[in-house]
């Protein structure tokens, strides 16, 4: 195992840590990027992810499960060079029944975590004065989503935050983006149920719903070395769905 | 100054700032004379905290200019 680790480190073998990253648009991105013959760990929360990745488990909520989390990864790999802050949650309401605790722990998970991540993340980048963070958002962040007020606010923290990143960061060659997509197939939008999904496709130009790979496909892209010179970055993966923000 | 506190600091400003060690010397400006942005000096206070095993608020960084000034602040936290 040592032997092979090494001898793909001489290759452009990135190592990348993804959040989330058991199921759904993470577990993608995780296949993607092994694809592609990186070194992927992935963290997850409740389900562990299937075998060939360094399964993490970690609590984006806490600072220190993040830390121990990078600190594992790193003894497995080596420092992060590509961060995919993808794990969220919906806690979806009515303002008037959201309670300031649901609209607090979605803030928490999806939004203070992606802080938490990306400067634990920076450590190693700014040693190696290179990185890729990605940001999970969401189309709904800039759409805005009636009774997802919280998850709503949460992707949109996400833009100022890359935003703000990609400004202190980018003379390190280190690059923030945000991907932005639209109604995806997973089990998060599964709990929407069929009628609310219907509704959620009807609205979207290319009337259907995506599948993860075609947010993943995105995500290495920017990842990549064609995405050397993107920063800042918000990119739509929407069917059309947000056009004109 | 106790040379071989300084060695060490020096070390960290060496690594962090991709400077020779003769220029780094307490009269030294971070900004003129080593070409540190702001971003270097977060860099060079997180290694000098590991370095010391010390915690340097940010708020005490204010007016740091030379090397001199945050070798005394660094060495003041021990």
């Amino acid at each position: 195992m040592g032997r092979r680790r090494a001898r793909r480190r001489a290759c452009v073998s990135r190592v990348v840590l993804i959040t989330g990253g058991s199921r759904g648009i993470g577990l993608a991105c995780a296949q993607r990027f092994r694809a592609l013959g990186d070194r992927v760990a992935v963290t997850y929360n409740s389900t562990s992810p299937p075998d060939g990745f360094l399964g993490v488990a970690c609590d984006v909520t806490s600072g220190e499960s993040v830390d121990a989390a990078f600190a594992f990864v790193e003894a497995e790999f080596g420092p992060v060079e590509v961060l995919v802050s993808n794990a969220g949650i919906t806690k979806d309401g009515l303002l008037l029944r959201m309670s300031e605790n649901d609209f607090a722990s979605v803030i928490d998970a999806n939004l203070t975590a992606a802080y938490r991540v990306a400067k634990r993340a920076t450590h190693g980048m700014l040693r190696a004065r290179a990185g890729r963070i990605i940001f999970m958002s969401s189309v709904v962040g800039l759409l805005g989503s009636a009774g997802q007020a919280n998850y709503a606010a949460s992707k949109a923290g996400l833009v100022g935050l890359a935003r703000s990143l990609a400004r202190e960061l980018g003379s390190r060659s280190i690059t923030v983006n945000v991907v932005a997509p639209g109604p995806v197939a997973t089990d998060m939008t599964a709990a929407l149920g069929d009628k609310r999904l219907a509704e959620l496709t009807a609205a979207v130009p290319l009337a259907r719903m995506a599948c993860a790979d075609e947010i993943a496909g995105v995500v290495t892209f920017l990842a990549s070395a064609d995405a050397a010179y993107i920063t800042g970055a918000v990119i739509p993966v929407d069917g059309g769905l947000g056009m004109g923000h | 100054m106790d040379q071989a506190m300084f060695a060490r600091f020096r070390k960290c400003a060496v690594e962090v700032l991709s400077v020779s060690e003769d220029q780094v010397v307490p009269e030294a400006k971070f900004g003129d004379d080593l070409d540190a942005d702001s971003l270097d000096l977060v860099e060079l206070v997180m290694a000098l905290e590991e370095e010391f095993g010390v915690e340097v608020p940010e708020e005490d960084l204010e007016g740091i200019e030379t090397v001199g000034q945050a070798y005394d602040l660094v060495v003041g936290k021990l």
